[in-house]
């Protein structure tokens, strides 16, 4: 850490101390959990991107299977729906996993030809008929219980901070199988499949209500810190308010908000220790030698294809835990929130602006694009207002013009990944 | 056994749609195509600037509606199509001024132009909200049927019907006409041929005299037309919404890849295999098993094979198998 990088990231406190002053300091609070989080996805993008050259814009995917894991781990068990098709859904999971596992097998046991052909078709025919003949009434069971406020599994009723380790366990595990079909493409196919993989996982958690109640979302989640109510009531919390000056509810508030800040900062130090032990070891300098000439790498002898799926691997993890903190921050996952736009492409603002290589870039990446995304609307408002402020009370150019505003703050992103990837494409804190 | 009705209720069902949306995929997928032989990246604002073009016709559309001109049974949108091409045009054309011009000088690697395309995607994105609103917008006006299904019944006297809705002819119809215009104009045309020598090898192409820039203009002036013609006939056929064209993204780039990319011709061939299988895949066909089947054996549930929801799967997976199969596409395409 130079002078330089000091300094950035003084400024970024500062602005969000200025925003606790001249708004509220729950506002700044609530930006500063929303940019922790930030900067934890833009380090497992960075890890994809920054340490290995993969080109992969699956991230949302992985945030969405982070958020999952929340529900599966630390919502109870919904028993009626278990007791209904619990067992159905099991089996169908494992007939579906066979199928594939003997696919792969025919594919590569038998010699190449029609009859490989056919046999792997008659294969998946057979595997997908039994699956769903499985899996469909178990499904339509299990929606069929208690549907207003169940109609799914549920989870395994564990603690919700054990559900960021199996947030974990999720992404990696479905990055596993993502990158030992699609690595080893070229970057830009890589960059097609991986934003298919992601829509494609997305599409699950919206459908498939028996897992995560599709889109009319799972809330209520278990919270790791105490509630305002609870907190408004504790006569010793009280006495604490009054003698900050602050109300109740503020107090409360911004309490709750100090905690997940604390456990959010705890978790990013220690993705933060450990990213940085790996970029300087002797790993990471491996990952740099593949990222800058995998021909000469392949020729020292390591193995290019192990060592991408490993840190694809890596990256999802992170992405994953960030999702699942993403989750827990709000109460409730909604699988109809989850957008390209958002959950992968502005993560990827986050680590070029940040400077793509550089673990504290990608911080500050994270926390200054989260800023901008948030405060670009209402200054983009109040520009409109001000550039409106001539034209009649009754004009219709100016009514569509305010309701547009919101829009700006996606033309405002697109902007600032054009000129830094233009005048500094090695970003605000350029890698070493 | 009753194979003519089943026929139609396939026709009708699953054959009719895919076509027309595979059509629409065609356009979309040449322009990716052709970005990608000439500039060598992919084009990640290619769905958003579909939906630029589009909401530059939309808005010609209410202009016309408003004053009055129709074209009878035709949608009024198609006399505003130069309205939209001039407006994807201008915007492609200012974004290779202002972005990709650099790359192409310094001879960047084809992955930060592809990064530099996202930064396009979200302005354009943005313009397009900005312009027309991220909701629904219907433009369709004129006859809506050709021949409906139960004019279809009465005439034929089958029990299944079938309808063809005037914007399916349309979207035939002119793609029909674009892309037999578009292979005349790259195997006839000095300039065309010029485009393609540029496409298979840069530095002779410069070496007999080829001036790159205009190569690049007329590319991005030829995608500017696809582009906008597959995003107002998709909007005819089903509706206009920012989000749907920025999701358009992905059967696009699997027809160009499952082709071959940078080959047109299997850019057009991807795109109907990507449609009739998202179509196919989709489709309930227990009506159509229960016309096949002698009677009693028809089966009991949807013979569904995915919901609705899943379709961007196909598409997914039909890109993954391609890949993995035969990375350079069912027709041979360019693999740098």
């Amino acid at each position: 850490m130079n002078l330089r990088n000091v300094i950035l990231f003084a400024i970024m406190a500062a602005l969000l101390v200025l925003v606790g002053f001249l708004q509220s300091p729950s506002v700044a609070m609530g930006m500063v959990n929303m940019c922790l989080i930030s900067a934890i996805m833009a380090l497992g993008v960075n890890i994809q991107w920054g340490y290995a050259g993969l080109f992969s814009v699956g991230t949302m995917g992985f945030v969405a299977l982070g958020g999952l894991a929340v529900v599966l781990t630390s919502m109870p068990p919904v028993h009626e729906a278990w007791s209904a098709g619990g067992l159905g859904v099991l089996g169908a999971l494992a007939i579906g996993a066979l199928t594939i596992v003997a696919a792969v097998q025919a594919w590569k046991r038998l010699s190449p030809g029609l009859a490989r052909l056919g046999a792997l078709l008659v294969i998946l025919v057979v595997g997908f008929v039994a699956y769903r003949a499985v899996l469909d009434p178990a499904v339509d069971a299990i929606e069929g219980t208690n549907t207003a406020v169940a109609g799914y599994l549920g989870g395994m009723g564990l603690p919700v901070l054990l559900s960021w380790v199996t947030a974990m366990g999720l992404a990696a595990g479905v990055a596993w199988v993502i990158g030992k079909v699609s690595l080893g493409l070229r970057s830009d196919y890589l960059a097609i499949a991986t934003l298919g993989i992601a829509e494609v996982i997305i599409a699950v958690l919206k459908n498939e209500d028996w897992l995560s109640r599709g889109v009319r979302n799972v809330n209520g989640l278990p919270r790791p810190v105490p509630y305002e109510v609870a907190l408004q009531t504790n006569p010793t919390f009280l006495s604490w308010a009054e003698w900050l000056g602050l109300g109740a509810t503020e107090a409360s508030s911004l309490f709750v908000k100090a905690c997940y800040a604390l456990l959010f900062a705890v978790v990013l130090a220690i993705i933060m220790w450990l990213s940085e032990r790996a970029w300087k070891s002797p790993w990471g300098r491996m990952m740099r030698a593949i990222r800058d000439n995998e021909t000469s790498a392949k020729a020292m002898g390591k193995d290019v294809k192990a060592r991408h799926l490993q840190v694809f691997v890596l990256g999802a993890a992170v992405c994953g835990l960030a999702g699942a903190m993403l989750v827990t921050l709000d109460g409730l996952l909604t699988p109809g929130s989850y957008q390209p736009l958002r959950f992968t492409f502005l993560i990827w603002v986050m680590v070029i602006v940040g400077g793509s290589g550089n673990n504290w870039g990608s911080v500050l990446g994270g926390f200054l694009i989260w800023f901008l995304w948030v405060q670009v609307e209402p200054i983009g408002l109040w520009l409109i207002g001000l550039l409106t402020a001539s034209m009649p009370e009754d004009s219709g150019l100016r009514a569509h013009l305010i309701d547009s505003a919101a829009h700006v703050r996606l033309m405002t992103m697109g902007v600032i990944l054009l000129l830094v990837l233009r005048f500094a494409p090695k970003g605000l804190i350029p890698e070493k | 056994m009753d194979i003519l009705n089943a026929l139609v209720l396939l026709a009708n069902f699953v054959l009719i749609p895919a076509i027309s949306y595979g059509s629409q995929l065609a356009l979309g997928a040449l322009g990716i195509t052709l970005i990608f032989a000439i500039l060598r990246f992919s084009h990640f604002a290619h769905g958003d600037v579909m939906a630029f073009g589009t909401a530059g016709v939309i808005l010609a559309t209410w202009a016309l509606q408003a004053a009055g001109v129709s074209l009878g049974p035709l949608p009024t949108a198609l006399l505003a199509l130069p309205v939209g091409i001039l407006a994807s045009a201008a915007i492609l054309l200012a974004a290779d001024r202002s972005v990709y011009r650099f790359y192409r000088k310094v001879k960047a690697k084809p992955i930060v132009v592809v990064m530099a395309s996202l930064g396009v995607m979200f302005v354009v994105n943005g313009l397009v909200r900005f312009v027309i609103g991220p909701n629904d917008q219907n433009f369709a006006d004129g006859a809506r049927f050709l021949f409906t299904v139960r004019e279809f019944r009465d005439a034929t006297g089958l029990a299944e019907g079938m309808g063809i809705r005037i914007s399916q002819v349309i979207t035939v119809v002119v793609t029909a006409i674009v892309v037999a215009a578009l292979f005349w104009f790259l195997n006839r045309t000095r300039t065309g041929k010029s485009m393609r020598a540029f496409s298979d090898n840069e530095d002779l192409a410069l070496l007999s005299g080829i001036n790159p820039e205009r190569v690049v203009t007329v590319t991005w002036l030829i995608v500017a037309v696809l582009v906008t013609m597959a995003g107002t006939l998709y909007g005819l056929d089903k509706s206009f919404k920012a989000f749907t064209y920025f999701q358009l993204l992905l059967p696009m780039f699997a027809a160009a890849i499952l082709g071959g990319m940078g080959n047109p011709v299997g850019a057009v061939v991807g795109a109907f295999v990507i449609a009739l299988s998202e179509v196919g895949v989709t489709y309930a066909f227990r009506k159509f098993l229960e016309y096949l089947l002698p009677d009693g054996m028809a089966p009991e549930g949807l013979v569904q094979l995915l919901s609705t929801d899943y379709k961007f799967a196909v598409s997914f997976v039909l890109l993954v198998v391609v890949l993995l199969v035969r990375p350079t596409g069912l027709f041979k395409g360019q693999t740098q």
